[in-house]
């Protein structure tokens, strides 16, 4: 390839400038973070100039803490893209948790209503992963079906539980909105645990490598023996336990609770995932690209708030850099 | 297709095996349509005088899912999906209304017009974009969803403008008899007008084909690349047909999509349009809107909390993809 052209080591003009466009690929392709770092300084540097002085510690705290939730959807939507499969589920499941914690926590105590939600949420995700690994349905509409019966679902629990209220408990409200020594956001505590285990878990651990497996070659990873149903229940059941966690971390920052909360959420997640590198056709990315692809939406979100851009622009804006970033991809890594 | 027509069938044998056969080809299509009946027998038990004028309340309110499963079913059959579809619905409304408002009638004429090139080339947009980055069609118009509902809102922030009074005519109120919609023949007719001889011709055969299988299109001589454009492009214009209906209905743009994109994809999936692409028509699709419009009203006459009808609807989705798919791999192991 053409790295192997540059250590041949002729220096002619046209095969130097092959080799730096090469080097410059190879990064892209082995090393999505580093393009990925620059670009989220970039934003930075930018949203400084917008609005001098803006960048601070207390900034860095607020603009993680808004990061972490889409991080964790983006998870989601990594674990699941890994496989070539998509979970649009997330934001209903997520929705539910958080409702069902918020809803419980008068009667039942935090502790039982935080693990309800789980429960609930585990459920969802077993469906799916049945649905997706057993039925083999197509995994976008299976989780879109599940995302309608869950939010139907909800909204009838809605009407029943209309008298109880919601109440976001203590411990709830400290991890998703606190800050602690003015710049760590408290939701790092849940947050670095689940990122380290997802990152290290994907390389290490031998059901990480199944998930490449299936979505690289899923007749190859058959063939070596791999029961593909069980890796997909897992997968979605994990997923959805994810979800839920980020559904009770968004109420915890924004102080409510509503069978909807987290819907607008999944396509940035979807965004997220695909910004960090992972390709939707499965085999390739990776988690640490994934969250600075959250970070990176983040800081664009606020940028654009600081331009005063209607919501409109932002949405078009939104848009076109996903388009743009993907192809991007796709370009420099020769494939989909 | 067309050399089953061009030769005449011989004796009775043929003519009931090749009934036989076009059964076996229709059999979604067919099931679809006992469904539609045991749908509307139920509807009429449970409401004893639903009648003309509920049908045509029904035809209406389908009209603009209709146009967007029709939408949907075309680019899926040709290998692709427009997650779009809802947020370019939206954009052709709010277009058209906007530009409508206060308008003569012949003004009205060529903003329809207008509206429909408009999709074609929204639509396009989508489909050179998924050619030329060969990025997953999901992803690509998961983006461009973003920026079709962003234009929209900035062309009209809230619901607005006006419709031309014959448009609003055209698909109100029953034609001839009490019984037959205005809506449902203006829907049979376009997609009688276009879709009927487009699926006959080359082009109709090359979508077919490029859904079915890229490669082997490819090296049969189909312009893989342009023929995808082209599946984006009337994915598009029937996105606009829907827009327009919506504002039809309504009266007035509607700048935020709602559900269109879910709603078409559960219509296509429920209509016998495998996501593999290359199977299935956009006939199937339309009955399934029809069935699950009926659906919700029967929960509605059945006294059911509205709220249920969404997980009803989702749960049906999932049971009737689990169905097929189970239908398909027996149909490989056998």
């Amino acid at each position: 390839m053409t790295g192997t052209a540059g250590t041949a080591g002729t220096a002619g003009t046209p095969r130097r400038a092959s080799l730096a466009e090469g080097g410059w690929r190879r990064i892209i392709r082995d090393q999505p973070l580093i393009p990925l770092v620059i670009l989220l300084a970039v934003l930075v540097a930018l949203l400084e100039v917008a609005k001098p002085g803006i960048v601070s510690g207390n900034w860095l705290a607020t603009t993680v803490r808004a990061a972490i939730p889409l991080a964790i959807l983006a998870a989601c939507q990594t674990l699941a893209m890994l496989t070539g499969g998509i979970d649009l589920s997330v934001g209903a499941v997520a929705s539910m948790a958080a409702f069902l914690m918020a809803t419980l926590a008068t009667g039942q105590g935090p502790v039982v209503a935080i693990a309800i939600g789980l429960v609930a949420a585990m459920i969802a995700g077993l469906v799916n992963g049945i649905g997706i690994g057993v039925f083999k349905v197509h995994p976008l509409i299976m989780t879109l079906g599940m995302s309608l019966v869950v939010l139907g679902l909800m909204s009838v629990y809605q009407l029943l539980m209309v008298r109880s209220g919601t109440l976001i408990p203590d411990p709830i409200l400290w991890l998703g909105s606190g800050i602690s020594f003015g710049f760590v956001p408290n939701s790092l505590l849940v947050f670095v645990p689940i990122a380290a285990l997802i990152v290290v878990g994907l390389r290490r651990s031998g059901y990480g490598r199944l998930l490449f497996a299936i979505g690289d070659n899923p007749i190859a990873a058959r063939l070596a023996g791999t029961r593909i149903w069980q890796v997909h229940v897992a997968l979605y059941i994990l997923s959805a336990i994810l979800a839920a966690v980020a559904g009770i971390l968004i109420t915890g920052v924004a102080n409510t609770a509503t069978v909807s909360l987290v819907e607008q959420s999944v396509l940035p997640s979807v965004a997220a995932a695909v910004i960090g590198g992972t390709s939707i056709m499965g085999g390739r990315g990776g988690y640490a690209g994934t969250i600075v692809g959250a970070l990176i939406l983040t800081v664009l979100t606020t940028l654009l708030t600081v331009l005063e851009m209607p919501e409109a622009v932002r949405q078009v804006l939104f848009g076109a850099i996903i388009v743009a970033v993907a192809a991007a991809y796709t370009r420099v890594t020769g494939e989909a | 297709m067309s050399s089953g027509l061009a030769a005449v069938p011989r004796d009775r044998a043929e003519i009931i095996e090749r009934a036989g056969s076009w059964a076996r080809r229709n059999m979604w299509t067919l099931g679809l349509l006992g469904l539609l009946v045991v749908a509307f027998a139920i509807t009429k038990l449970l409401q004893p005088n639903y009648g003309p004028a509920a049908i045509q309340g029904l035809a209406i309110n389908i009209l603009p899912i209709a146009f967007a499963a029709v939408a949907q079913a075309i680019v899926v059959i040709s290998g692709g999906i427009d997650l779009s579809v809802g947020p370019m619905m939206a954009l052709a409304s709010v277009t058209s209304a906007v530009l409508m408002k206060g308008q003569s009638d012949l003004f009205a004429v060529g903003v329809v017009l207008g509206v429909i090139l408009l999709g074609l080339a929204v639509g396009a947009i989508n489909g050179a974009l998924v050619v030329v980055t060969r990025v997953p069609d999901i992803v690509v118009t998961l983006a461009m969803s973003f920026v079709w509902a962003g234009t929209a809102l900035l062309i009209l922030n809230t619901p607005g403008g006006g419709a031309a009074p014959w448009l609003m005519a055209i698909i109100s109120g029953p034609l001839g008899s009490p019984w037959l919609p205005k809506a449902m023949v203006v829907l049979a007719v376009i997609v009688g007008v276009l879709w009927l001889p487009l699926r006959r011709s080359t082009l109709g055969l090359t979508l077919y084909a490029v859904g079915s299988s890229r490669l082997a299109a490819f090296r049969s001589g189909v312009a893989v690349g342009p023929t995808k454009i082209v599946a984006y492009a009337l994915t598009g214009f029937f996105s606009a047909l829907g827009g327009l209906a919506l504002t039809a209905t309504g009266g007035v743009g509607a700048p935020v999509p709602g559900s269109y994109t879910l709603q078409s994809i559960a219509a296509i999936v429920l209509g016998g349009v495998s996501l593999a692409g290359g199977r299935g028509g956009v006939l199937g699709p339309i009955i399934a809107v029809i069935v699950l419009a009926l659906v919700r009203t029967d929960l509605f006459f059945a006294g059911v909390d509205p709220n249920w009808s969404t997980a009803i609807q989702g749960a049906i989705l999932i049971g009737v993809v689990m169905f097929g798919s189970l239908v398909a791999m027996r149909r490989v192991r056998a």
